[in-house]
């Protein structure tokens, strides 16, 4: 059963249609009780960082999500700013991240680069090992981008897949349990598609 | 490396799909939900839907409708018309559309770019910019009236929506629109060489090689396009067509050939 929290943002209809497209039992998770019996959770975020934290914080569901995924170690992924928010801060707000993933989130500007800011449309990832969230999926593959914000890993070992945008910059993590993708599978087509299949059958 | 992203644009006139010339005689062409449908399958890089009505007629954006685009649409939509408040946009994202777009906004409330950038990020607030020619010279059309005349206005225009929190520009040639003779490369190359967010260009393209032309002359922008992908042949018989994901990898790696990135 997979478990889509529903905290005010996020694209849940897109994730829960194509899981049910595949017969994957999902919930929307929006009370505390919700998340008995889930499995895995889809951690969707649209929006600035501080308010999709803030959000999160004062869902209903927070606490024992928290439990679940720090403890329990169930495997849960973050979506563009539901990744974000995994990190310790963003240069984007005022609020603490997560801190479940170490890392910083910097403004694409960070970068080398004269390259257009937000980073939007269909860009390659890059893995050098490939990580079981990208069986079926290709080196270079495409998917959708659309953000301004990036995560920086303190640890590199965190980082699964990175993206060319004048330079490389992390695009995925992986620590444990916890996953997070920059890019929008619920938006990527088929390549989304198969990332979010992958989670389903971790 | 990012791709050129190649976005069919769909006009909606009282939940038909539409087609004008000149931002003029709307010609009825189907059913906006049929079409996102089968441009989905087709893999599209993204769509831009525009309601061309309702900020004439002061209504509402028909929310219940567009809750339908996002359903089985597994690539992201803009959505433009009547977006008048930051619930109204609010609204809109939450239901799973990717960006909202503002035009009449940008002159009659420049906050609202401002709060809703605040709000979901600049990546989600796109401005729309109808450009015509008249006498000779670039006027920005908003609201019925010609807003500002001259190159000069239309570039510190761009630029301050640019500032106020636009994260993409929709430049739409009016004077281009619906006639399929190419896009205004001049006009597309001017504002390219300006402002360094992303810029998506409607209104002329006729053929893929009007695409080509484009992108080989802007590099990596969105070329946005309504007859093209819903007309086939002289007689514009109605029929749904979109480049084949070969077909956009060439236009790629024209993009990469220019200087402008």
């Amino acid at each position: 059963m997979i478990g889509i929290l529903n905290y005010g943002t996020g694209n849940i209809k897109a994730f829960s249609n194509i899981y049910k497209s595949f017969g994957i039992s999902i919930r929307i998770i929006e009370e505390k009780n919700d998340l008995e019996g889930v499995s895995k959770i889809v951690l969707p975020g649209v929006g600035s960082f501080d308010r999709v934290l803030e959000k999160l914080r004062s869902a209903a569901f927070f606490n024992l999500l928290e439990d679940l995924v720090l403890n329990k170690e169930i495997p849960i992924l973050g979506i563009c700013v539901g990744m974000q928010i995994m990190a310790q801060r963003s240069d984007e707000g005022v609020c603490k991240g997560l801190g479940w993933i170490g890392g910083e989130v910097h403004h694409l500007s960070k970068l080398k680069t004269n390259k257009q800011i937000p980073h939007m449309g269909w860009n390659q990832i890059n893995f050098s090992e490939k990580n079981e969230l990208f069986s079926g999926i290709k080196n270079f593959d495409n998917f959708y981008f659309l953000h301004s914000y990036f995560f920086q890993p303190t640890y590199e070992s965190d980082s699964v897949a990175k993206c060319c945008h004048s330079e490389n910059f992390c695009v995925a993590v992986n620590r444990k349990n916890i996953y997070g993708v920059q890019f929008h599978p619920e938006k990527s087509h088929q390549n989304g598609i198969q990332l979010l299949k992958n989670f389903a059958i971790l | 490396m990012l791709r050129p992203r190649i976005i069919p644009c769909l006009l909606l006139q009282d939940e038909g799909l539409v087609k004008t010339i000149n931002f003029k005689n709307p010609t009825y062409i189907g059913d906006p939900l049929n079409a996102i449908k089968i441009f989905n399958e087709k893999n599209a890089d993204e769509i831009i839907i525009l309601d061309i009505d309702v900020s004439k007629a002061n209504k509402q954006p028909n929310f219940g409708l567009i809750e339908k685009f996002s359903l089985d649409c597994r690539m992201p939509i803009c959505y433009g018309g009547g977006v008048r408040t930051l619930s109204d946009a609010l609204r809109i994202i939450e239901m799973g559309i990717e960006k909202i777009s503002l035009n009449s906004a940008a002159f009659k409330s420049p906050s609202l770019i401002s709060s809703i950038a605040r709000e979901v990020g600049t990546q989600s607030v796109v401005v729309s910019i109808d450009v015509d020619v008249v006498k000779g010279e670039y006027c920005i059309f908003s609201e019925n009236n010609y807003q500002l005349r001259g190159q000069k206005n239309l570039i510190e225009h761009i630029k301050k929506v640019v500032d106020l929190g636009a994260g993409e520009l929709l430049i739409n040639s009016v004077h281009k629109d619906g006639l399929m003779s190419g896009y205004d490369l001049e006009l597309s190359m001017m504002v390219r060489s300006e402002v360094n967010c992303p810029i998506t260009f409607l209104g002329g393209a006729g053929s893929f090689s009007n695409l080509e032309d484009l992108i080989r002359s802007c590099g990596v922008v969105g070329a946005a396009a309504g007859s093209i992908f819903v007309y086939k042949g002289e007689f514009k018989a109605v029929l749904i067509s979109y480049p084949s994901q070969e077909d956009r990898d060439s236009l790629a790696k024209k993009a990469y050939l220019t200087q402008m990135d």
